[in-house]
């Protein structure tokens, strides 16, 4: 599922990004990669944003960009 | 004396500046490189070495903030661009030491380069509070490079760090190294055993040179390919990759050696760091969950904002109107101390009213400019971006417009000045392209002039609320506009770290407000006196004899028909003809250009009543209502609505977008788009009544 797809609290491990290379880029840079595991922190009115954890880094990105990052639920 | 150049990178809120304070105690020396929103600076200090008692002179180049060697924003392509082709002698890279395997990531990249690196494990304090300890020997003994624990702000490791820099600097060659996978360490092994046995002649470490080669890099091809090594070489090189390849997923080698980066950060994170408890962590979030909480979160937003510019117009008028007073006091004795002619005139009235009129924007941008550091360091303007993004993003704006837009509705210049905050190129345009579109401060007394002429006292009110809205709304439908036809192309993506909320520091809030401050008087002030000096000219020659016969008042009229501007005024009145305008509307509107707050004088000389009259004065309110017609009266206030800013903000504007080219596209845009709604307005409400 695409992460923008998680609701408030959720968990999930991250298994693909398809986005071109500065973006992808820009998403290492914040940790998130493939394999690793980030958390739903909450969402603006009309989810058109979101912010989630990852790692020790809190990042908001617009729903556009969550879209690109395919997850898995944990548990 | 030896000089050291250190250029100074770490990735955003890591407290690189206040370092830099620690470092140099005083700032000796500041100057500026050029660029229009990101500035490197360079500080220059010097040191004495105890131990070898040699004299050092530290030139440190603060580079902007950068979270990789990516060029995802301005910060980072300064940054990038410098470190790659700059002259320097040693990087020193700050790290949070609160977020250490992000910050790492960076530092692998840095070490990457191939130069002298020290790291600065900063924020020290902050990670002890947090329960996280570092070992700081292990992390240098992984690293290759001296890791030493800072805390800017207690000034503690700064003595320790200096040493580190002067050891690092007397160093033959950097010791830096990034460990990769096993895979890659074996090919990096190959190539270097063949360069060892060929006896090949570098200037850099082999190790530094196969890396550059594995992972494609132009320039290292481009040197090497002239070396007769080259032709042995390059088999290895294939054949290396080719065994590369068989242990990833991808033969993209930049998503290679990114995985390996991203591995070797998180590999040191875990052997040097400890995690005691999660305490600050807690803090965040619970703030958070209260700052960005769906329903809360923009109410409590709009109590701030509400509360900022409270205070930036409230307490600003005052020591405004003391400004103002005082430059009218200024100029009223130099009247008398040169005359009334044209000396006087010149120097009163043209030069320090010019001059007056810079520093009583100076109140409003300090206040401002106080709120919106604090909103900054504090962290808490990520969360207003994220706030507003899903709004404003529909009309091709950033979150983070919001504050400058709201600052226009107050005044233009700190609008414009305030759109800094926004770090994308197109985002911070089209912001301050529309910034106009909030109908300022000034422009207030124009249109309660009119609304008391044109309408009851029961719908002035409605009238007024009515002209700010649709000024708004305009605004957001020429972003919506600007994206669609002029900054096209694909949204920059929105991807932004939410940084831990953190006590602002004064000293740094100081700095800031200090620096805005300094650079507007200098840059915005010369500029502005010198063009009320050409406003002041206009208005004033050529000298007429008015006729003898007029009383006082008409003297004045006569004698502006009669100037250039009033020459101006006839030439454009064909312009201003179709939208139901007479030359006298024109050449107000023509005034208004310099400040808006001259339309209604100007109008009180041109119906002949002197210029000593506001928009409450009955006289001026009935001479208004007795000559101009009702559609023409709107077409004039829509025009205000929409033409150009005063001067002042006009030249904070070029100044702002990045050149003089963006204030003519403004002038075209503005002029264009408040003559057509003016001309729409004047027929439809001639046809309505």
């Amino acid at each position: 599922m695409q992460l923008n797809q998680l609701n408030k609290g959720d968990h999930a491990t991250i298994i693909k990004i398809n986005a071109n290379k500065i973006l992808k880029d820009r998403f290492a840079s914040f940790g998130i990669m493939r394999g690793e595991e980030i958390s739903v922190k909450g969402y603006s009115i009309g989810k058109q944003t979101m912010e989630i954890e990852a790692g020790a880094t809190l990042i908001a990105l617009r729903a556009d960009e969550a879209m690109k990052i395919e997850v898995e639920k944990r548990a | 004396m030896k000089p050291i150049v250190i250029a100074l990178a770490g990735q955003p809120n890591v407290g690189k500046s206040s370092l830099i304070n620690a470092l140099s105690n005083a700032t000796l020396k500041v100057g500026n490189f050029s660029g229009v929103t990101v500035d490197k600076t360079e500080i220059i200090f010097n040191l004495c070495d105890v131990i070898s008692s040699t004299d050092y002179e530290i030139h440190i180049i603060d580079l902007p903030g950068a979270y990789s060697l990516t060029e995802y924003t301005i910060e980072e392509k300064v940054t990038k661009s410098f470190l790659q082709s700059d002259e320097y002698d040693i990087i020193v890279n700050v790290v949070d030491s609160t977020n250490l395997q992000r910050n790492l990531l960076f530092t692998t990249q840095l070490l990457e380069t191939g130069k002298k690196v020290v790291v600065a494990l900063n924020m020290d304090d902050e990670a002890q509070k947090e329960g996280i300890e570092i070992d700081a020997e292990q992390l240098s003994a992984i690293l290759g490079v001296p890791c030493i624990k800072t805390s800017a702000a207690n000034k503690e490791g700064i003595e320790p760090l200096k040493e580190a820099i002067i050891e690092v600097f007397n160093r033959p060659q950097t010791s830096a190294k990034v460990i990769y996978s096993d895979p890659i360490e074996e090919e990096i092994a190959h190539i270097v055993n063949f360069m060892e046995q060929k006896h090949f002649k570098s200037p850099l470490p082999y190790r530094h040179l196969a890396v550059k080669l594995l992972q494609e890099d132009e320039t290292t091809y481009k040197q090497m390919h002239d070396k007769p090594i080259w032709i042995e070489l390059l088999p290895i090189i294939r054949q290396s990759l080719q065994h590369i390849y068989l242990h990833t997923t991808t033969k993209d080698l930049d998503e290679i050696f990114a995985d390996e980066h991203f591995a070797f950060a998180k590999g040191a994170k875990m052997e040097v760091m400890s995690l005691k408890s999660m305490r600050a962590k807690n803090l965040t979030q619970k703030i958070d969950n209260l700052l960005i909480n769906n329903v809360l979160g923009i109410p409590l937003f709009l109590l701030f904002m509400w509360g900022l510019f409270q205070l930036t117009f409230e307490l600003g008028s005052l020591p405004m109107d003391l400004i103002d007073s005082a430059f009218g006091w200024l100029g009223d004795q130099t009247k008398v101390l040169l005359g009334d002619g044209g000396l006087g005139s010149l120097v009163a009235d043209g030069m320090i009213g010019g001059v007056g009129a810079v520093l009583m924007f100076l109140p409003n941008i300090v206040i401002l400019f106080l709120g919106i550091a604090l909103l900054e360091t504090t962290g808490y303007m990520a969360r207003v971006a994220f706030l507003l993004d899903g709004f404003f993003h529909k009309f091709g704006l950033h979150g983070k417009s919001f504050i400058p837009l709201v600052t226009g509705f107050g005044c233009s210049v700190p609008a414009y000045m305030a759109a800094r905050t926004l770090k994308n190129e197109k985002d911070r345009l089209i912001t301050l392209f529309i910034i106009g579109f909030m109908s300022c401060g000034a422009r207030l007394p124009i249109y309660v002039l009119f609304a008391g002429a044109f309408f009851s006292q029961e719908d002035a009110g409605n009238i007024l609320f009515i002209i700010y809205i649709s000024g708004a709304m305009l605004g957001l439908l020429m972003a919506k506009a600007l994206k669609l036809f002029v900054f096209k192309g694909e949204d920059e993506p929105f991807v932004m770290e939410m940084p831990k909320y953190r006590l602002p520091s004064l000293k740094l809030i100081w700095h800031t407000v200090y620096g805005q401050a300094k650079s507007y008087m200098k840059k915005a002030g010369t500029f502005i006196l010198f063009a009320s000096i050409l406003i002041w000219f206009a208005s004033n020659y050529p000298k007429v004899d008015a006729p003898t016969h007029l009383e006082s008042n008409q003297v004045k009229l006569y004698e502006l028909e009669h100037s250039y501007l009033g020459i101006m005024g006839h030439a454009s009145e064909p312009f201003f003809a179709p939208l139901g305008m007479d030359w006298r509307m024109a050449v107000s509107l023509e005034a208004g250009l310099a400040a808006k707050e001259v339309v209604v004088s100007t109008l009180g000389v041109l119906y002949a009543l002197g210029d000593d009259v506001d928009e409450g004065s009955e006289g001026l309110i009935a001479q208004i209502r007795a000559n101009i017609p009702f559609a023409s009266a709107i077409a004039f206030i829509v025009f205000v609505m929409i033409y150009l800013p005063c001067l002042a903000a006009s030249m904070v504007f070029a100044k702002e977008a990045g050149g003089w080219k963006y204030l003519v596209y403004l002038f075209v845009m503005t002029t264009a788009s408040a003559w057509i709604l003016s001309f729409v307005a004047y027929r439809v409400t001639q046809l309505i009544i």
